[in-house]
């Protein structure tokens, strides 16, 4: 950005324009990406910028958004300076011109030397007698790949740990989906994988899954169209800003009833009606009430118990006889057994969830009770973090998805039952291959999805030789976080202290030694990452990658459109995709292995012969379901082969919604919503319903919030992303929130002497962080909310190690005790504490 | 939310009037002839800031405590408000240094704000932006990506007049603050 923040270098008309799906989140807003040489700039008259706006005088609100945030002056690799500025796209049917704060803020994330980004990874580092040093190529590549190699010669892979990211945007993308998975998945072989955010190499929504239902079947203009949406463990203003903005609020500000009429022209349609099932206050909920307060139901569920209350709905429905029995009878199985075993009182309903039997009723009403003879209301069940990080994952899932097939309200307009996402999605990897047996084994019976590998357990418990961390950075993310560190720098170590001692080793010579090492406990750690983050306490070879717009990138949103962020910059230094990181690695252990004569192990690492990205986009996604082409994951299915990155080039920013259907000329077709024929994706074609019994809070969880005053609520907030790893270098960020913060209840707050701004210490059995208090009127007594993932905080380190049976980690559940630290003046006077509530 | 705000609900919400939002402006700028753009430009040269103006507010005396005042600056078309927070704040002045001022359009779409004297707080009924200004136009929550810009003040004790001098920030809609 300029050193001046009270003015802009506007593009000049001929400014090089691009597009760029946003980085972050799932929404993926549509942007333009303006470059041009820093020397030149644009004029303010409308015909001398390439915006087009008339800068002579005032721009009315809505014109444009455009701040020096979204400005930047970058270097190419010939040393030339070049301006960009990144600005949302007003014709991408997602945002429509709008930014959120993240997406907003791209432009000041890419990199410069003296910037905001000075940190980024350059080169491969090596940690060797106590320094961190930039090293080449193929010194790193040979340590890496011969460890990997290594390790399969003498034992096999089990013992090559990785965790890395299954999504699009940053840090991931179909090609480095597909390049990491093949890696790792084909070449290497290893079951022992764990993702960015969880613990084994499992689903989010294995639930709605094996109901055959994937969690991405409807539209975001469905939001438009419902009836009602309801918001579970989702807090969408800040999480899924402009799809909440741009989608959402129009239907409950009653925008969007000229539209519903023409779509729905057979039954009433009203405003909509949000429902959010949360144990706090969120943003979202203020939000919204301010808007149409009659309109918004807030069930403050008691933490954990939204199993139960799926539960009391389906059992209460049922009895009403408001479902649709056509169709559970033509396109449901298993109903009957599932209303039977769920069955619950409305009182036992309201005794667990602490919610009043008539607002159960109420929000029963709005979104069961027929509006019409014969016509249910469409209804949108959105879920998110609260039930997939809830209490009983798997279980709660199912609890949902009882009640949303008995209404159909899958695979009709104005209706979905979707996630609402994190990241972007983008996979694509050839199947996981499975352990023997599940890590830990299970005292009890799993029918399905048995065979897993809890890696962190794994690491812990002194298993494994060589841990890899793929864009991703459990130490900040994971639950049982501060267990984790403790194992995994204490293992490191013995490695390191090996290695401090190869004075003048040859990469072979060093392999050996670290490789002996790992006999005696210790674990050799990789990383590729963009930044050295907290993993550098631990790893002992860095790999620089690069991001989204340094490369081309594929993606798909909430909605499963795909777009590709077009490349308009080089990666810095010698950085690489992914995906070619991932090629270099297979490339390397495939030259070993055939400097050896092992004909069969340098076959099992060839058809990394790519020289661009697209050569990995061709390889993976475009092959998926085609002949010869083996077992392969993908979201863009069998059709993959038809999206070119020609085509995705021409559909610009409003891309194309997967599956694609086929090709028109130079327009492909996709698919706006799925299961519109009540065809599911199970063998008999039936959405499977299945037993979803409340059986109580997961132990671990129960024994924690048994031990502990205070209830650690925790998720993201607006203003930041993921692990910080932008952010934190960040002075709009750090000023804002210098360190993790915890809301309270000043009630609580003032019996512990705490005032805002105060550092305080959250602490149980599992471990120990701070935060800086944060005071929030809202929040009931021992009720508290930390934001997850911090750098400077990591409240992963107070939750506990509860999972459902899938290892699917219950990190909403965290309950801890707090005590006061001390006071900090400097943010006292710096730091604003003002309620983040619209309408506290 | 809708992206045509109409003006009726623009003044509805801004409280305080609010010069040419979302009608027709004529270029700032139009009253100066050809030769007084030289003289600026002259008078410009060799400077690292821009050529802001100083505009009078008013008299420190006459602010009452967490009541808004409306003024332009640094010209006609950029709507700002000053409030005498009662505390000492970063960037205030006046004889209690708790005199503040800040651009009154949102730095995310340019909609004017609401100031919310119960919570302190600039609040945007477009996208739900809101701003500290007892914190330098810290943003609280929301989706812009630069804090509320600061109208930077001085206070002549003798006259008790407040001016103000120079923006840190980009106000809405501009290339540069000045035109």
């Amino acid at each position: 950005m300029s050193q001046f923040k009270d003015r802009v270098a506007l593009p000049p008309v001929d400014a090089k324009k691009t597009n760029l799906t946003c980085q972050f989140c799932i929404v993926g807003c549509g942007y333009h990406v303006y470059t041009w040489d820093a020397d030149r700039e644009g004029g303010r008259a409308p015909n001398q910028n390439a915006l087009g706006l008339d800068f002579r005088k005032q721009l009315p609100p809505f014109s444009t958004i455009m701040t020096p945030a979204m400005t930047n002056v970058l270097t190419d690799k010939n040393g030339k300076r070049k301006s960009i500025m990144i600005v949302p796209d007003k014709e991408c049917v997602v945002n429509q011109g709008q930014s959120s704060t993240r997406g907003g803020k791209m432009a000041s994330y890419f990199y410069t030397a003296d910037g905001l980004t000075r940190e980024r990874l350059l080169h491969p580092r090596v940690y060797q007698g106590g320094e961190w040093l930039d090293t080449s190529w193929d010194y790193a590549l040979q340590i890496y790949g011969g460890m990997v190699k290594k390790i399969l010669d003498k034992e096999g892979p089990d013992a090559i740990a990785v965790a890395m990211f299954d999504h699009g945007g940053s840090g991931g993308g179909f090609e480095n989906t597909w390049g990491t998975g093949k890696l790792v998945f084909s070449a290497i072989q290893t079951p022992t994988c764990r993702i960015h955010n969880r613990p084994a190499y499992n689903s989010e929504c294995f639930g709605n899954r094996d109901m055959g239902i994937f969690e991405l079947n409807n539209s975001y203009e469905d939001a438009e169209l419902a009836d009602v949406i309801w918001a579970n463990g989702n807090n969408p203003y800040e999480n899924q800003t402009n799809y909440f903005l741009v989608h959402w609020l129009p239907n409950l500000q009653g925008a969007t009833v000229d539209k519903k009429k023409k779509m729905f022209p057979d039954e009433p349609v009203a405003a909509g009606k949000f429902i959010f099932v949360d144990p706090r206050r969120t943003p979202s909920i203020s939000i919204s009430e301010s808007i149409a307060k009659g309109q918004v139901l807030h069930l403050a569920i008691n933490p954990g118990a939204d199993g139960a209350l799926w539960n009391g709905m389906l059992t209460y429905i049922v009895d009403q006889g408001w479902i649709d029995k056509d169709f559970i009878a033509q396109h449901t199985e298993g109903f009957e057994q599932a209303v039977k075993t769920n069955r619950m009182s409305l009182d036992e309903c309201s005794r667990i969830t602490g919610l009043p039997v008539a607002q159960i009723k109420q929000a029963a009403e709005w979104s069961y009770k027929p509006k019409a003879p014969g016509k249910l209301p469409r209804v949108m069940h959105a879920f998110e973090k609260g039930i997939i990080w809830g209490n009983n994952n798997y279980v709660t899932e199912q609890a949902m998805g009882a009640v949303v097939v008995a209404t159909h309200n899958v695979g009709r307009r104005g209706t979905g039952w979707v996630r609402m996402g994190g990241h972007q999605e983008g996979y694509c990897r050839p199947g996981y291959p499975e352990p023997k047996s599940r890590y830990p084994a299970a005292n009890f019976p799993i029918p399905m999805h048995d065979k897993l590998i809890e890696v962190d357990d794994y690491l812990i418990n002194g298993k494994g030789k060589m841990m890899t961390y793929w864009a991703c950075n459990s130490f900040q993310t994971t639950n049982n976080a501060q267990a984790l560190r403790e194992a995994v720098i204490r293992r490191s170590q013995i490695v390191r202290q090996a290695m401090a001692k190869a004075w003048g080793a040859s990469p072979k010579e060093m392999v050996d030694v670290i490789y002996a090492a790992t006999q005696k406990g210790g674990l050799f750690v990789g990383m590729m990452n963009i930044y050295p983050t907290m993993l550098a306490e631990a790893a002992h070879v860095m790999f620089p990658a690069a991001v989204s717009g340094e490369m081309n990138l594929t993606s798909m949103n909430g909605e499963r459109r795909m777009r590709l962020t077009e490349k308009f910059i080089e990666p810095p230094g010698e950085a690489l995709p992914d995906c070619l990181i991932a090629a270099r690695i297979a490339n390397t252990v495939k030259v070993m292995y055939e400097q050896e004569g092992n004909a069969k192990m340098a076959k099992r690492f060839e058809g990394f012969e790519w020289a661009t990205e697209e050569d990995a986009f061709n390889d993976g996604f475009r092959r998926a379901g085609q002949p010869g082409a083996g077992e392969i994951d993908s979201q863009g299915g069998d059709t993959g082969h038809l999206v070119t990155y020609d085509l995705l080039r021409k559909a610009g920013n409003n891309g194309v919604q997967l599956p694609v259907k086929s090709v028109d000329g130079d327009k492909m077709i996709g698919t706006d919503m799925l299961y519109t024929d009540g065809k599911f994706g199970t063998k008999s074609g039936k959405a499977k319903v299945f037993p979803a019994k409340w059986v109580g809070m997961l132990k671990p969880a129960a024994e924690q919030k048994a031990k502990f005053k205070f209830y650690v609520n925790n998720g993201r907030l607006n203003e930041v992303w993921q692990s910080w790893f932008n952010n934190q270098y960040d002075k709009f960020i750090t000023d804002r929130y210098p360190v993790a913060i915890i809301q309270m209840n000043p009630q609580d707050m003032a019996g512990l002497g705490i005032k805002a701004t105060d550092v305080v210490e959250v602490f149980n059995d599992n471990g120990a962080t701070t935060a800086m208090a944060y005071p929030e009127a809202t929040l009931k007594p021992g009720s508290t909310f930390m934001v997850f993932g911090a750098p400077k905080g990591v409240q992963g380190s107070v939750t506990s190690t509860a999972t459902d049976a899938h290892f699917l980690p219950y990190y909403k559940g965290s309950w801890a005790n707090i005590r006061r630290i001390g006071s900090m003046p400097d943010w006292q006077r710096t730091v604003s504490t003002k309620s983040r509530l619209y309408e506290g | 939310m809708t992206e045509k705000v109409s003006r009726r609900i623009f003044l509805k919400v801004a409280g305080t009037s609010v010069a040419g939002v979302g009608a027709a402006v004529t270029p700032v700028g139009h009253a100066m002839a050809a030769g007084s753009d030289q003289a600026a430009i002259q008078a410009a040269a060799g400077m690292a800031v821009l050529p802001y103006p100083k505009t009078s507010i008013g008299k420190a005396k006459t602010m009452q405590v967490n009541s808004p005042v409306s003024f332009n600056y640094p010209d006609a078309d950029s709507p700002c408000v000053a409030i005498k927070m009662g505390q000492p704040v970063a960037g205030g002045v006046g004889p209690d240094g708790d005199i503040v001022a800040y651009s009154n359009l949102c730095t995310h779409m340019g909609c004017p704000l609401m100031y919310d004297p119960k919570t302190r707080r600039f609040k945007c009924p477009c996208h739900y932006s809101m701003f500290d200004p007892e914190k330098s136009g810290q943003m609280i929550c929301g989706q812009a990506t630069e804090d509320l810009p600061q109208i930077q003040l001085s206070y002549d004790a003798a006259s008790d007049t407040i001016h103000a001098v120079a923006v840190t920030g980009l106000i809405y809609g501009r290339q540069a603050n000045v035109l």
